[in-house]
């Protein structure tokens, strides 16, 4: 293998596709030669163009439907499905041929990730294909187009960086990388919220260290088509250099502005339902695509109180048939404002979400669509999160305070959404006695996580500044406390940690001291659980009780010792060990008493099976 | 390309020919007269003119209609319905054909400055980019008012067609099962 000359950044996003690439040959120090690498695709039957995003859809075609011919691509690979913009525009029309999202579906713990689930309403005949698939798809194609371009250069050669959401689990973290795997690709997993500041910190070229200060806590708030996700990156001076230390992560939040467009297409679509006119599905899409046009118009700072939205007929009728309604500025202050970024109080909270079957099909999307009472809810269960670092708000301070902001996310190109999340913000601080949060300025907000993971790994290289943090969560597993059997009651569970928060990429935590019973040839199942809060815990600490704010259930772990050697059925007893991979996923290992033997204990992605 | 130099024969039979043609014939004789003075222009060359292919032209309709319904648009009529019913379907239109220019051609006015406003047009300007209308008399360096700004396309990024592909049918009959 030779030496990469390219460092590129992958954002498999849930919505949308990008590759940055950083020129390590034309590279030095703040003077980085980066650029987001045109993607090939199908946008019509027969009609390939390059593009800066890859929309994430697959569509199944049936064979009838298009013809080998007309869905070629330049690079001459022939896959059962579509991607890209012609998949999402086919799919639009033929829904239950389509898969979005797949994102999110890799990490949804109450499906079998490995099984052709998707897309979810479809027909047996269309086939399907697993969420791990999908994911692979995308990959393949980044892999296909790259090579295309740059034959001297494949792209399994560079440093390669994808990013995931902050909020995946260790699961969703192990399959993504396994993905990269069977598309072809050696990658290294990167925090989204980190790889937009990493981006943020190349676009300032340097100038960044004077735009903040030690002891500045930023808070990254990333909300995209699907997901919103939030991190804390707290400023550090050591020996005079500046650093940059990850401290917190928010929950998996699936909101996101495919939900805001959805929400007021439904209110056009209730006015014009009160003038009598109902719309079709396929209406409803033109709809919900002309309501986004609108919204950005009267978000963007434009003067007018409404902007027409006109659903197109489907026929050739085009004047005859279309329907014109309007969207007003008081109804997308009314539902998109008030709807997903009100002013509430730090104190507020989600509306709780009733505890779903794990066997329950379809995404657990948020019950609450306020992101800023998911907001409240983060800094309030990190408010502890900074208390070791100098000059932060003493303990009992009710909620983090962040000093500077940095907005990410599609969502955040209508500048009143971000005035209006800074001005709840810095209402809690102001209540608070602090100084108002700044705005960190200059992000490219649909193409700043590849660009910021490109940049990310040629710092790897030892270009710049690194982003540190380790894992941002601390895990355990529950064990059944041993007690007399009573019947109809549950032994009371507990929970013994097995891996601390923040265990550094590349090193591995301590055995635990407790011993678990596995016998040979047999798979025995754990729950496992983690925590994004309790950072003082170590390894072999038990807990006997805890809050679900404190602890996460995730899905369960498996280990299954090879018969190899021993007699089937014997127990062995064993240690847990965790290793924070250099990669960026997290490996959990049984190891016995005696001997050099390891066994790997398996994230279940499989769903609902133990549950 | 040059023409082919007459050989010895052709050559005397045309200096007989040329003999008592400029005996008998006074234009002919006039003709030749300023040829040897070197004063005869050269026959203007015969205008080139190429049939612009068919794809791509079609191809950019197809991408009107796909996107802007600009076809659909056109071929109906408009004298049957309201100004507010044609305005909200030029809306789709407007939205949809401007995307399409915007996607495929990076387009910049050939004036810079604002429209209304004098401006100059130099000596050895491109005829073919700058039209000079009203009272066009007199040399150059012309001044006048910018009437229209102009456009130019600076870069033009169309998709990629596959071989074969039907660029003819600028949108398929659609039939929902």
């Amino acid at each position: 293998m030779t030496a990469p000359s390219y460092a590129i950044g992958i954002d498999l996003g849930t919505t949308h596709c990008a590759l940055a690439q950083v020129d390590l040959a034309r590279s030095e120090g703040d003077e980085v030669a980066l650029e987001v690498a045109p993607l090939p695709q199908l946008i019509a039957p027969g009609e390939v163009q390059a593009r800066p995003l890859l929309p994430s859809f697959l569509y199944l075609p049936h064979p009838e439907e298009i013809s080998p011919a007309d869905r070629g691509l330049p690079w001459g690979a022939e896959h059962p499905w579509l991607l890209g913009e012609l998949a999402r525009e086919r799919g639009a029309h033929t829904p239950i041929r389509l898969v979005s999202s797949a994102k999110s579906w890799l990490c949804h713990p109450g499906v079998d990730r490995r099984a052709p689930i998707l897309p979810p309403e479809a027909p047996p005949e269309v086939g399907g294909i697993s969420p791990l698939e999908a994911s692979v798809a995308y990959l393949t194609h980044l892999r296909e187009a790259w090579d295309h371009t740059h034959p001297e250069a494949p792209l399994q050669e560079q440093l390669l960086t994808l990013t995931v959401p902050a909020s995946f689990d260790p699961a969703a973290r192990e399959l993504t990388a396994e993905a990269a795997d069977l598309a072809g690709l050696r990658v290294t997993l990167l925090e989204e919220p980190q790889a937009a500041l990493y981006s943020w910190l190349q676009a300032t070229g340097g100038g960044w260290r004077r735009q903040v200060r030690p002891g500045d806590l930023i808070l990254v708030v990333d909300v995209g088509g699907g997901t919103a996700d939030f991190s804390l990156i707290a400023v550090a001076e050591e020996e005079g250099v500046l650093q940059l230390h990850r401290l917190a992560v928010g929950d998996h939040i699936l909101l996101g502005g495919d939900n805001m467009d959805l929400a007021l297409a439904h209110v056009v679509a209730s006015k014009l339902a009160a003038e009598g006119t109902t719309l079709d599905p396929w209406q409803l899409r033109a709809l919900t695509h002309g309501c986004r046009s609108a919204k950005e118009r009267l978000l963007g700072g434009g003067a007018e109180e409404a902007i027409p939205v006109v659903v197109p007929s489907r026929g050739a009728k085009l004047i005859g048939g279309s329907l014109r309604t309007e969207l007003t500025r008081q109804e997308v202050a009314e539902f998109l404002i008030e709807g997903f970024f009100p002013g509430v109080e730090v104190s507020a909270r989600p509306a709780a979400r009733t505890r779903v079957g794990l066997t329950q099909f379809g995404l657990p999307y948020a019950q609450d669509p306020a992101v800023t009472r998911h907001l409240a809810a983060f800094l309030g269960r990190q408010e502890r999160a900074a208390t070791h670092l100098p000059g932060s708000a003493p303990e009992g301070a009710g909620f983090l305070r962040p000093t500077a902001v940095l907005f990410n996310g599609g969502v955040f190109k209508a500048p009143a959404l971000v005035a209006r999340t800074l001005e709840v913000l810095n209402g809690w601080l102001a209540a608070a006695g602090e100084p108002p949060a700044r705005a960190l300025q200059g992000a490219d907000l649909d193409l700043a996580v590849s660009r910021g993971a490109a940049y990310a790994g040629y710092v790897r290289q030892g270009g710049g500044v690194r982003i540190r943090g380790g894992t941002a969560r601390a895990y355990y597993v529950g064990v059944e406390s041993a007690m007399p059997a009573v019947p109809g009651f549950e032994p009371p569970l507990q929970a013994v940690c097995v891996a601390p928060f923040g265990l550094e990429e590349g090193s591995a935590g301590a055995p635990s001291p407790q011993q678990f019973g596995l016998v040979v040839g047999q798979p025995v199942r754990f729950r496992f659980f983690g925590s994004t809060v309790r950072r003082q815990d170590r390894v072999g600490d038990v807990l006997e009780a805890w809050s679900p704010e404190e602890l996460q259930e995730l899905g369960e772990i498996e280990a299954t010792l090879p018969p190899e050697g021993r007699h089937p059925g014997e127990a062995v007893a064993v240690r847990l060990r965790t290793t924070a991979t250099e990669i960026g996923t997290l490996r959990l290992e049984a190891q016995p008493l005696v001997g050099e033997e390891r066994w790997r204990v398996e994230f279940d992605v499989r769903g609902g099976e133990g549950g | 390309m040059p023409e082919p130099r007459p050989g010895f024969f052709a050559r005397m039979g045309g200096a007989f020919g040329a003999f008592w043609r400029t005996l008998t014939d006074a234009e002919f004789a006039a003709q030749l007269l300023r040829l040897r003075r070197g004063e005869l222009p050269p026959p203007p060359p015969a205008p080139l003119l190429k049939a612009a292919g068919p794809e791509s032209a079609l191809q950019l309709l197809g991408l009107l209609q796909g996107s802007g319904r600009l076809v659909d648009f056109l071929q109906e009529d408009v004298t049957a319905y309201t100004d507010t019913q044609v305005g909200a379907a030029a809306r789709i239109v407007h939205e949809g054909c401007r995307k399409v220019l915007e996607e495929y051609f990076a387009l910049e006015p050939v004036r810079q400055e604002a429209e209304g406003t004098p401006i100059t047009v130099e000596a050895e300007f491109d005829a073919a980019t700058v039209r000079l209308t009203g009272h066009v008399v007199g040399q150059p360096p012309f001044t006048g008012r910018l009437a229209h700004r102009g456009w130019r396309v600076a870069r033009i990024n169309l998709p990629k067609l596959a071989e074969g592909h039907p660029v003819e049918i600028l949108a398929q009959a659609e039939v929902e099962l």
